[in-house]
């Protein structure tokens, strides 16, 4: 299994320093300073306590999302919805905050968790649908996102807008709700707390409990946890319950920590993101921060490096494109991992039967 | 006759994995026969046929057209030839129509477009020139079963096929399907086409073959004209141990019944009954076989009382409990182990380490639980124990079970189903495609639990396994329990094979003794 987790590690590397190579022959083609934009792509975000405090302030979320959509995809359900589950999160994150009156840590716990419930009904719909139609989880959660969307800014702008401001944004959250920051001169707040807390429940629960062991279990060969008296079809709806409730308070913790108000017109698509978390982290929630820092690291240089020179951040997009190309082809770098295990099987033999000749 | 059509010299072919399939096989078609190709599971008929379609290339030997020596690499050449083959489990694209995948690949054009019209009439031209009724545009997802193997038939016969080989063309049918088959078969006789016909029934072979070729063990056991052969015959010549592996075991004492089985029924998907009217019981410390041709029903059976199937109508009890409402888990917490027959797909997750494997059928269990996570320490010591005492040679218990060879998978399998002291054991071809030492080792432990009390049905193709381990056996022949022996040791393989093959079948009254109270 290490042997098998170091491969992973270098092909993860190999994929990253592939695909930072063309960013430079890209950078290097448009650029009248690449040097200068490089830079800023790579030791930008360690410029400044701020800069790197907002590594951190985006680490938090993508965590949440790479995380919500690990939890999935261990029980190999192509669920999308954790786009739709984070935006809903936040919006009822925003509801308990605005309509209720509660004394302090109170009132933002109350209010994650409801995001959290919200998050979790919408990663539910998809399970049961292809529970009881076998609608296809990943058609069914896609369109559902476009829902949990307009859902969200139709609650925003008809119940809790803020008719004073000019553009589609709820009233100022009270005092109470607001998550506190942490980290002075950043904006870092006890959401990162949280997040480290589930990491490492996540973990132990993915690779050390019984239930993690049937998701892992009904994940790997359905057939085969069936047959061993796992009922796949439970294990399946509550994985995906579980899946959209992290993605739902991931949500309302960004909007309690990070914002005075609700005021995203669209998603801000941490969802999508969490994707290409969690295939970096390989679905283990123990990876799933590196990930998330590493991702989160690079926006922010990139957009140091389109505010310094005159290279756009859009280059991030091509990085990420390659970076997941290369690692989802599961047959990159396979002839080197195959040259390996062939060297490793006929050095066994050869011991083998040196064995036999000395008996 | 005596117009040789095709030849086949000298074939030898050796998988990868290194089973010699087939060693210098013989085998010769004249013009305008069909032809019989008889034999066991396994005894290499469909690698010949393989062989001579182009999807398999052999070692050795030569392949004779009209007296030509042809070459066939692909299936493409094969049809090149004139040779056309209707698997078993049909090749055809269920959302077209019947016309489109008859045209497949060689569609009539008009321009750069497709002539659906003309594919249309051809197909109906085709059909009704050998008196197959079918609809060319109906969509062959809706067909029944029958009509699809007439689609296949067809699209081989629109390619210009003049030797068809049918792959156990009755196995899906229902009685009344077959009839209607065998009518269209002998019209494509009268019309000169030449058939090969793969086969296990005995009955259906004299009805409507020529002449057969037997086949054991990969090798051809002789050509007889089907008018000189009894079936007996055909029996005695299809069905016999090679290598007889001695499996030593002390006089069997059962006791209490743990399985009973009532009136089983199962009709499958394609509406066509498959178990019919199974009743027997399973006592504490023996071991009945369940011997019989594949696909005989000995699947439905098992897997209806493991509960990986609805049970069509009957009952089955364990150790006095109804399961016919219960989930697997719920059949497994009474104590029944079960060995499947395709451990890659039900045995095992390939990619999870052997020691998640291991634990499968107890990883709720209290002892290796504390509070809320896993008692580690106890699933290690556990699953060491086990790869020491059932001799699973790896690295590690955390390496993947998909890195082992076969034989050490199943002994995974076995490690586990055999470790929690089961009341009842289900072994679905425990020993298959695995090497001589592990099945040894397989055989040694099913004796020893047998001992401990364990009530085990066992379910063998091989008949070495079933005749050496079972204690009684029962035969099972087209769905339905054909025989039963209560003291295996005095029966015959050439007995055994009457009843395999139906036939023989015992009175109801004999069969009836399966049951105990």
């Amino acid at each position: 299994m290490h042997k098998k987790l170091n491969f992973e590690i270098i092909r993860t590397i190999a994929a990253i320093a592939l695909s930072l190579l063309v960013a430079f022959i890209i950078i290097l083609a448009v650029s009248k300073e690449p040097g200068e934009a490089f830079k800023m792509l790579l030791m930008g975000p360690l410029s400044s306590v701020r800069h790197f405090g907002n590594v951190i302030e985006m680490m938090i979320p993508l965590t949440f999302t790479g995380l919500a959509v690990s939890v999935m995809f261990q029980a190999k359900q192509f669920n999308l919805g954790a786009d739709g589950a984070f935006f809903i999160g936040a919006v009822g994150a925003t509801i308990i905050a605005l309509e209720m009156s509660m004394p302090p840590v109170i009132h933002p716990t109350v209010a994650i968790i409801f995001g959290g419930a919200l998050g979790a009904i919408t990663c539910m719909i998809p399970g049961i649908l292809k529970n009881k139609w076998k609608a296809n989880e990943v058609v069914s959660s896609l369109m559902l996102n476009y829902i949990m969307l307009y859902l969200g800014i139709y609650i925003i702008k008809n119940h809790l807008r803020d008719i004073n401001a000019g553009t589609t944004v709820s009233q100022k959250f009270p005092s109470t709700a607001k998550l506190p920051k942490i980290v002075p001169n950043t904006r870092i707040h006890v959401g990162l707390i949280i997040v480290i807390a589930l990491v490492v429940i996540l973990y132990f629960f993915m690779y050390k409990s019984k239930h993690g062991y049937e998701i892992r279990m009904t994940g790997q060969n359905p057939m085969f946890a069936k047959y061993s008296g796992i009922n796949v079809n439970k294990v399946i709806i509550n994985t995906q319950i579980l899946g959209g409730f992290i993605a739902g308070i991931g949500g309302a913790v960004e909007v309690l920590g990070m914002y005075s108000r609700f005021e995203w017109q669209t998603s801000p698509n941490y969802g999508w993101d969490g994707i290409i978390v969690a295939i970096l982290a390989r679905n283990n929630p123990a990876l799933v921060p590196v990930g998330a820092f590493f991702l989160a690291y690079l926006r922010v240089g990139a957009d140091l490096m389109s505010r310094m020179t005159d290279v756009q951040n859009e280059v991030v997009a091509i990085i990420q494109g390659i970076m997941i190309v290369l690692i989802d082809a599961e047959s990159f770098l396979s002839y080197w991992k195959k040259k390996r295990t062939f060297k490793e099987a006929t050095s066994k033999t050869e011991i083998a039967s040196q064995n036999l000749k000395t008996n | 006759m005596g117009n040789e059509l095709l030849k086949m010299d000298g074939i030898t072919k050796v998988y990868s994995n290194g089973v010699l399939a087939n060693e210098n096989v013989n085998f010769t078609v004249e013009k305008g026969e069909i032809h019989a190709l008889v034999g066991e599971n396994g005894a290499g008929k469909s690698t010949l046929m393989k062989v001579l379609f182009g999807l398999e290339t052999p070692d050795e030997g030569a392949i004779y057209l009209n007296g030509n020596k042809v070459k066939i690499t692909s299936p493409s050449d094969a049809i090149g030839h004139g040779i056309g083959m209707v698997h078993q489990h049909f090749k055809l694209v269920p959302s077209l129509t019947v016309a489109e995948n008859i045209v497949l690949g060689i569609e009539p054009k008009k321009g750069i477009f497709i002539d659906m019209n003309k594919a249309v009439k051809e197909t109906e031209e085709l059909a009704k020139k050998y008196n197959f009724d079918i609809n060319p545009k109906a969509a062959v997802g809706d067909l029944s079963v029958g009509k699809k193997q007439k689609v296949e038939i067809l699209k081989a016969l629109f390619r210009g096929a003049k030797l068809l080989i049918l792959d156990e063309p009755t196995a899906v049918l229902t009685p009344q399907e077959t009839r209607e088959l065998f009518e269209q078969l002998k019209g494509l006789k009268k019309n000169g086409y030449t058939i090969i016909f793969i086969s296990h029934k005995l009955n259906e072979i004299k009805e409507i073959c020529d002449r057969l070729t037997i086949m054991r063990s990969g090798k051809t056991i002789g050509t007889y004209c089907t008018a000189d052969v009894s079936e007996q015959d055909i029996s005695k010549l299809m069905v016999g141990r090679d290598v007889v592996l001695k499996v030593e075991k002390e006089k069997v004492s059962p006791k209490d019944v743990v399985l009973s089985v009532k009136d089983l029924n199962y009709v499958n998907e394609n509406n066509k009954k498959v178990v019919n009217n199974v009743s027997f019981s399973v006592r504490s410390g023996e071991i009945l076989g369940i011997a019989g041709i594949e696909g005989s029903g000995q699947r439905e059976i098992v897997e209806m009382i493991t509960g990986l199937r609805d049970i069509g109508e009957g009952e089955v009890t364990i150790d006095g409990e109804n399961i016919n409402s219960l989930s697997i888990k719920g059949i497994r917490n009474l104590g029944v182990s079960y060995i499947p027959e395709d451990r890659m797909t039900y045995g095992v997750a390939g990619n999870a380490s052997i020691e998640e494997n291991l634990i499968s059928n107890r990883y709720s269990d209290k002892e290796l639980n504390g509070k809320a996570l896993f008692k580690t320490n106890k699933i290690k010591s556990l699953t060491n124990k086990l790869v020491k005492d059932y001799l699973i040679k790896c690295k590690s218990p955390s390496v993947n079970v998909g890195m082992l060879s076969g034989g050490n998978i199943q002994k995974v399998v076995v490690a586990r189903e055999f470790s929690t002291q089961p009341k009842l054991l289900i072994a679905d071809q425990p020993t298959r495609g695995i090497d001589v030492g592990a099945i040894e080792f397989i055989h040694k432990k099913l004796v020893s639990i047998r001992d401990d009390g364990c009530a085990i049905l066992l379910v063998s193709a091989d008949l070495n396994e079933v005749l050496e381990l079972s204690d009684s056996l029962i035969v099972v022949n087209n769905g339905e329990i054909a025989a039963y022996f209560e003291d295996v040791s005095k029966l015959t393989e050439e007995e055994l094979g009457f009843y395999m093959l139906g036939v023989k079948k015992q009175s109801e009254d004999e069969i009836r003794r399966a049951v105990y109270a």
